[in-house]
Order: structure tokens, then sequence, then C-alpha cells
């Protein structure tokens, strides 16, 4: 199944509700889309050749992870282009772990020739409960693979299209205004309140009983975290705090979404259980 | 007999893992064997990233028999024993045997094949092995209770000589089939027999033996750099995880260019190794290299296409890390000193600007002392930057670049070689075997940073507990061992400790004895005292540290051949806080108790310890004129003793521990012949108390110089 981006600022792929929230449950979920991220921190106002602070990534995810993936991911590369007798692939250990989502799983980054053009994982765990059944995720980073299998040193070199548009043209500007927004202009009693009522609205949707809307607000809260830190306004002390903030709204929703499924899920698989 | 081979194939282990994985496997396999009563002529293991396996030869092809014995109630016991006992062996009453009374159930258990044994064996090994981490997968996963392996596990061989030992688990069934290289050869391939797997995984581009693949690296790497005209920076750690990365690993060398050898080499070694698990060579004048060694787990159609890819990935991470070392050059040291009030050392002790500020008075301290021959002003500017690098983008990428980046921004900024050298080396000595800072600055910087860390976390009572040790007191404490004895720091530790100010969030400075006693502070902040500790016995925190201090010593001195026992007694003599004096005196007196004037000394003085214990007779009292006249060999230890006894303590006194030994030497015969010839015991009471008064002042002679009590054998 082809999705589209989730329409809200987040920093990684596995904050799309077909990842995060998917991975619950019994049902088998096969899902492909691109995911734009945002990571205000990762910004170099455009005088980076590889760091930006948005940037995409092309996710899959295979709920249960079928036994030859590793077989389907190598297939995906050839089919783009990577010869794996021209190039050095290589599956090295990197295990994930997001707090934030109460999750973790086991994997390996992939290297193409020393680069690393993927993050594969067997998700253990989600919103703080065990995958029942794991799914396998396969995080591509686009841009990279594209400036391996164009040649190119430097991302804003990138050819967009086939008419010569470079990466550059369509996002330098857009790097340099944004980094300078994040690091320097945005303004912090905003986001200070911005975090503050996306909080509050999580709580509001949680005891609502809409989770999937507390869920979005927990994304919103995290991003508004993210770019607190680039504007280097929270102290080492108080990081932790709002880390712990934002991981147990995120941890809520999850979890406030899994058990509202759950009689679904149990009536469809029976003897299966959330816990 | 018989040779069994088994491969347990998945997708790639982690790297880390794979040596300990072997032994595991070894260890988990013999057990087993063991459990069963079989034994093998030799057990091998073999670990890819792709696989774990281990040959094991001369296997018997079954177990001997064997008769069990179990002992029963005696004959005649109530009926509901023998049931219950007839019960538990699955016998009835005629099948039992009887002997001396009681009922035996003997039970013959005829021989098994192997082969049966295998089959349990393996999947009960897989179920146990202790891997680090462990994942469930797949369809199965819908439970909890499915199957975990460090990957996915996709294939198992066992193979008794040319036969599969059948077994299966969670859906895995054994065979003889495996996979070869994951580019290098498509498509299953058979083993026929352990003797054969080694050759044939070859012929498929996988070499089973990490220890072949490490030597292909530590080989490969070293004939890339010299045909390079380098010279390899060996590094085994790297050799051993390249190999636990490929299958097939074959070195290539690229370049990178030469405009990042402008960052410190350091640097570039740790990017290329940390990030990119790179080898880095050297010029033939011992400098770095504008090269790389990668190692790939292919045969390229082209290397060089490759090498450019690494070279690429490489000149990233430089680029980074050429931004953060010039980033932080454009801030002082001491602006970046600023930042570290944000950083909390411990919630009881402050910020890490408050440990700066109490190593700085600290290092100040030593050196106006004398104590540390340096410059008090520059140990005190070394001490108040030593910390600045924590906050530099630099060591935020790298933490192990600590103190080295200090000392080249210190450098850098043209500040004193003595204050960049001692920012750069203040950590040292960080374990056994590290080197130990010898210039003054330096040496004065790192004993201040230790003791303060040592005083201050057994200030609020954070002392190390059995194996817990989360503040890494006793690594202080070895390298405050190390840098006064390979420094003959001469100090009181005490008196260390009572200069050692303490600043707490919420207070000024003061020593800890002003803090806790408040003598003269009384308009400070007494908060803060409360919260450092509630000990109110000064004395009692600073014995514990100095006793937590000899004790380190102790376990120091093992390895060097001192003996525990004579430190203690040296140690129990008390008011010795002088680490360096400490040991110039145990040292005097392990010289002298193995030679035989010693051992007999020894012998002596418990003898006349016991006799004093046993009169229960405490302290000696003052030499007085005796009322009768003494028997040859006491008058000879009294003469010996008057002569000795201020001898040593002159001797003692002057440091002079040789001498002193010496001193003691001379009262073995007296001591000898005093006790084969006089009876202490005597009739007369004024003889008697005379005698055991000269066995006092004899034993408080003897003490002056080390606590003989305490000395074993």
């Amino acid at each position: 199944m082809i999705l589209q981006p989730y329409d809200m600022r987040m920093g990684a792929g596995t904050f799309h509700t077909a990842t995060t929230l998917r991975a619950l449950g019994p049902e088998p979920w096969n899902a492909a889309f691109v995911q734009p991220c945002r990571r205000p921190t990762d910004g170099r106002y455009g005088e980076n050749p590889n760091r930006l602070q948005h940037y995409y990534q092309y996710q899959v995810i295979l709920k249960p992870s079928p036994s030859d993936i590793q077989e389907l991911y190598l297939k995906s590369l050839a089919a783009i282009g990577i010869d794996p007798l021209a190039h050095d692939i290589r599956f090295v250990e990197d295990d994930w772990e997001s707090p934030t989502l109460g999750a973790w799983g086991l994997g390996w980054e992939v290297w193409c020739d020393g680069m690393e053009v993927t993050q594969f994982t067997y998700f253990q765990q989600m919103g703080g409960f065990d995958c029942k059944p794991v799914a396998g995720e396969l995080t591509y980073g686009l841009e990279r693979l594209a400036m391996y299998i164009q040649g190119v040193d430097n991302v804003y070199d990138l050819a967009f299209n086939t008419a010569g548009v470079s990466y550059g043209e369509v996002f330098l500007e857009n790097e340099r205004q944004m980094s300078k927004w994040n690091f320097e202009v945005a303004n912090t009693d905003a986001l200070f309140d911005l975090f503050a009522k996306a909080e509050a609205e999580c709580r509001n949707a949680l005891a609502a009983g809409v989770p999937i809307a507390a869920y979005e607000q927990a994304v919103e809260a995290s991003h508004v975290f993210n770019l607190l830190q680039a504007r280097g306004v929270i102290s080492v002390q108080e990081r932790a705090s709002y880390m712990g903030r934002v991981r147990d709204l995120a941890r809520s929703s999850c979890e406030a979404y899994a058990v509202k499924m759950t009689p679904e899920w149990e009536a469809k698989y029976p003897g299966w259980s959330l816990v | 007999m018989a040779d069994f081979l088994l491969e347990l194939r998945c997708e790639e282990i982690p790297a880390r893992m794979q040596p300990k994985a072997k032994e595991d496997l070894a260890r988990l396999f013999s057990d087993a064997l063991d459990k069963a009563g079989l034994a093998a002529a030799s057990i091998e293991t073999f670990a890819t990233p792709r696989r774990l396996a281990l040959i094991a030869k001369d296997l018997p092809l079954a177990t001997a028999a064997v008769s069990e014995e179990t002992k029963g109630p005696k004959v005649g016991a109530p009926p509901q024993a023998l049931e219950g006992f007839l019960r538990k062996v699955g016998l009835t009453a005629e099948q039992l045997t009887e002997r001396d009374g009681v009922y035996f159930a003997v039970v013959e258990k005829p021989g098994r094949e192997t082969a049966a044994v295998l089959a349990e064996t393996i999947p009960a090994i897989i179920r146990a092995f202790p891997w680090p981490k462990s994942m469930r997968w797949g369809a199965a996963s819908l439970s909890t209770e499915s199957l975990r392996w460090v990957r996915p596990l996709s294939g198992i061989i066992a193979l008794l000589d040319d036969a599969v030992v059948p077994c299966e688990i969670d859906g895995v069934a054994s065979g003889r089939t495996t996979m070869g290289h994951r580019f290098h050869h498509s498509g299953p391939v058979e083993i026929a027999d352990a003797g054969a797997y080694i050759e044939t995984l070859r012929a498929a581009h996988v070499i089973v033996h990490f220890s072949e693949r490490c030597k292909l690296i530590r080989d490969g790497a070293a004939k890339a750099a010299a045909e390079a005209g380098l010279t390899l920076v060996a590094d085994e750690g790297l050799v051993i995880e390249n190999a636990g990365l490929t299958e097939w690993p074959v070195p290539l060398l690229g370049r990178f260019d030469e405009a990042f050898l402008d960052v410190p080499p350091e640097v570039i070694q740790l990017t290329a190794r940390v990030n990119q698990k790179y080898f880095v060579c050297e010029d033939s004048a011992g400098k770095l290299a504008n090269a790389f060694i990668c190692t790939a787990n292919i045969d390229a159609i082209d290397p060089a296409v490759v090498i450019d890819g690494n070279r690429k990935v490489l000149a990233a991470r430089l680029s980074d890390a050429r931004f953060f070392w010039e980033q932080d050059q454009k801030t002082p040291l001491a602006e970046h000193a600023k930042k570290l009030e944000r950083i909390t050392f411990h919630e009881k002790l402050g910020t890490v600007a408050d440990k700066v500020e109490r190593v700085a008075k600290l290092a100040r301290w030593l050196c106006e002392e004398g104590i540390v021959a340096g410059d008090p002003a520059l140990a005190e500017q070394a001490a108040r930057l030593c910390k600045a690098d924590l906050v530099t983008e630099m060591v935020g990428e790298f933490p192990e670049l600590q103190g080295l980046m200090g000392g080249y921004y210190a450098a850098k900024e043209g500040l004193p070689q003595d204050v960049s050298d001692a920012i750069r080396d203040h950590y040292k000595p960080v374990g056994q075997g590290d080197d130990v800072p010898t210039a003054p600055v330096t040496v004065a910087v790192s004993l201040a940073d230790k003791l303060d860390t040592l005083v201050g976390f057994f200030a609020i009572d954070e002392k190390p507990t059995g194996s817990k040790d989360p503040f890494a007191l006793r690594r202080a404490t070895l390298a405050i061992n190390a840098l006064s004895s390979a420094n003959s720091l001469r100090f009181s530790f005490k008196n260390a400790i009572n200069a050692q100010p303490i600043i707490g969030p919420d207070t000024d400075s003061f020593t800890i004895f002003e803090r806790l006693y408040g003598h003269g502070f009384e308009h400070r902040s007494e908060r803060g005292a409360q919260e450092i500790h509630d000990n109110e016995n000064i004395e009692t925190l600073a014995d514990d540290i100095l006793s937590f201090v000899v004790d380190r010593l102790k376990v120091q001195q093992r390895e060097a051949g001192v003996r525990h026992d004579l430190i203690d007694a040296v140690f129990a003599l008390g008011g010795e806080d002088d680490l360096v004096r400490l040991l110039a005196r145990v040292h005097a007196l392990q010289a002298f108790v193995t030679t035989e004037d010693g051992t007999n000394l020894l012998a002596g003085y418990k003898r006349a310890a016991n006799i004093l214990k046993k009169e229960g007779f405490k302290a000696a009292p003052a030499e007085a004129a005796l009322s009768y006249t003494p028997e040859p060999a006491e008058k000879a230890l009294i003469d010996a003793l008057g002569a000795a006894a201020p001898r040593a303590a002159e001797a003692v006194e002057a440091e002079r521990f040789a001498d002193a030994m010496a001193a003691l030497a001379t009262l073995r015969a007296p001591i000898d012949r005093f006790f084969e010839e006089v009876t202490v015991n005597a009739e007369e009471a004024d003889k008697r108390s005379s005698r055991l008064a000269l066995l006092g002042r004899f034993r408080d002679a003897v003490h002056r110089v080390a606590d003989f009590s305490r000395i074993e054998g």
C-alpha cells in the first residue's frame, strides 16, 4: 500500500501513524510512504554538503516481518541501480530506541561503500507494548541515495529532475532561512506557549477518547521541543524534564489507541491479547 | 567415533558479539556433552556475520550404559512410604533390591545414540543462548513466546559424520544446506560433513575462521599501507571489528584531501575509526598521512568505485570535524568555561563550574605548600580551564577527546605550554598502566581533580559498596596513589583533605572541616552544610577516606609484590597518612621480615605479645631500677633495648627506615636468649612485674617501627 506523507512537522518517518500506531495490534500491515522530516538542530544554513534541517525519508513498514525481508530490501537497491558486486553493502549493528515513543527495536544501519543509506529495524516494542507480531521497518535516506546514484558530493548539486533543476534551486534558500529561524529568530515565548497548548490539547483528546488526535498533539509537542532545543533556551536540567513530558504524551496516546482498538483486535484474532 | 558439525545461520550478527558467542557456544555444547556422559577429542567454533558454527571431533557414537541406584525406605517402613517410593522410581516392589535392611531401586539406563542426544541438545542450546540482546521476528512473533535469537534465525546444519541429525526449533529444521557469501555466491551450498565445511564455504566466498579473517585484514591493511609507502597504525580492536563485519574481507586504501590534516591527528583517527571503522596510516616521519584503509566485504568489480564512495563519506565526516575544530576556536577556553555553570556535576556537589573552582584552589594550595613543585598561578590557571572543553562541539561529538582538545585549544590560544599540557593530561592516569604525569603543573591539577572527587563523594556519603562504584572513586584513588608515588609527593593526606574547598550550589567556598563545623563561617549558608553531610565527626570522614586510600594502595601494591599485611602493620600505628613515607617504610619492613633476623624477631615479638596479652598487660611503665640482680640474659636484653630503642626511634624520625630495621635486628639475639634462659613468670612478684615491663618496652620499641602483630606468618 502506498500512502502519502503525514501532513505535520515531524522528526522522522517513524512518527507517521502508519508506522507507530499500525505497529501495534495483530493485523498485517504493509505500507510505504515518503515523509518530509524536520530536524531543527541539524540545520547548517545551507553550508554543509549533506546536513539539512529538512529532508526526505522513504519508509517501508512490513508487519509481520517477512522471512525474506533482507532479500526484498537488497532487490530494492538493485532496482534503483546499486549493484552489490560493484558497491560494498553491509549490515552494521544499529539498534533503535525511541524513549519518546516507548519503542525499541534491533537491526542495522545499511552501509553502501561506508555510507549509511538505510535504517533497518525489527520493532520489538511500541508505546510500551510488545509488538505482536514484530514489524520490519526500512527507512531510506532519499537525498543520500540520490547523491549516490547521481555521483554528486553535495546535496545541493543533485538533479531534482531531468529538466535541469537542481536540489539547491528548490531547497537552498529554504535551508538558509529556516536555519536562521530555527536557531535565531523563532519567538521562544510563543514556542513555550505552543508546547503547553499541545500538551493540554493532548490531554483533552485523551480524555475524550480520541487517541489519534491526542497522538497528533504529542507529535506537535515533540517538534516544538526540538525547536526550543535549537533556540538553546532549554538548560541541561530542564531538558530531561521536557523529554519526559513529551514521552508521557506519546506513550499515553499509543497506549490509549492500543487499548481502544483491543476489543476489535481480539475479536479478529482469538487468543491474541495486548499484554 | 564421529565428527559433528553444527551451524546456526542467521541475519547479520553484530560484530562485537561474535567473539563472545563463539565462547558461549563452545561452553554450552561441552556442558551438554558432559551432562550426557559424552566427550569430544576437540571442539572448535567459528563465527561470521551470518553464522555461528562448531565442529566437535571424535565423538563416541553412543553414550555408555549406566546403572542408577536410588535409596528407598527401610524394610518394614509404613506401606505408604514404600508406595510413594515405588511411584517415584516407577518400579514394582519385586524389582527393588534390599541391602542392610534398606530398599534400593536400581535402574539400568542403556547407552543412548549420540545422534539422539544431539537432537535434544541443539534446540536446548538455541533456547538457552545468552545473547546480550535478542529479538523476536516474523509471523510467529504474534506470540511473545516465540523463539528469540540475536537476529532472525534462518537455518541449522547438524551433521554427525555425513548424516543429518534431525531436529527442529520454531519451524527451522536441521539439514545440510547453508548459504555462501551474500553477493558472491547465489543459491544454497550443500555440506557433505564436518571435514568439508571450511573448504566448501571458502569456495562459496566465506572464510569461516574468525582468526583467519583477522589475519587477512591485519596483513592486507599493512600491505596496502606499505604499497603506498606508508605504515599502518596498528589497531587490533578494529581488526576484530572488521572481521566481524565481513565474510570475505578485502582491505582497500584510499586517500582523503590533505587539507583535512590541519585538524588534530587524534580527531581524524577517531572520526575514521569510530564512525567508519577505517584504519589510518603514518608517513615515514611518523606523522598521520592523508590515507585511510577500509575493509570491504566483496572483491569489487572496480575497487576504485568502493574506495571513492568511502572517501566521500570520510570527507563529509572530516568536514564536520573541521567545522567543530574551527567553531570551537572562535571562543576562548575561559568563555567556554563559563558554560560549565549549566552542567550539574552532582546534585549535592554543585555544577562542574563549582568543581572547577574547588580544583583550582586545591591545585594552587598543593603548589603553595611545596607538595608539588609547580607554579601556583599556572596550576590555578590550568585548573580553571581544564574542564572547558567539555562544552566544545568537538568533545560533544567525541567525548573520549576530553582533555586532549582542551590542550589543543589552549595551545592555539597561546597559553603557556605548562598550562596546555596540564589541561591535556589532567585526566591521567586513567587506569593501571596508563602514563602517570610528571610535569608539576599537570600533577597539581590532576591530583587536585581526583582529591576533590574522592573527598566530595565521601562527604556526601556516596562511597563505593561492593562491586558498585558509580563515581569511579576506586579509579580516582588508584590515580592519586600513582601520582604520589611516581612523583614522590610528600604530604599529609589529612591536611590535603582539610585544605579541600567545598563549593556547593548554595554556598561560598570553605573547607569540609569548616563546612561541617562551621568554625568562623557562621555567616555562610548553613543549609548547604546540612545538605552536604550529616556526619558531625570530621575525623571519621578523614579516617574513612584514608583507610579507603590505603586499601586501594594494598590492591595496587600487590602487583608490585608488596605484602598487604605489611602495609597494615605500618598503617595500624596510626598517624601515617603520608603515602610515600608509608610505602618507604613498608619496603624496608618487607626487606627485613624476609631475613633470618626478621623472621626470628617476629617469632620473639609474637611470644612476648602473647605473654603480655595473657597477663592483661597494657602499657609499659617507664624503665625503673630493679630491686634484684638481673640474670645475664635479662641484663643483656635490657642493655640491647636501651641501645636499640632510641636508635630505631631516631631512624624512623629521620626516615632512615633500613636503619630502623637494623636497630631492631640487634634485638633478635637478646630476645631469643631471654626466652631461653629467663623465666618471666617468676615466683617473686617484683621479678615478674619487672620482666613483664621489660617485654612491654620491647613490644613498644618494635611498634615504633611497625605493628608486628599485623604481620602474618
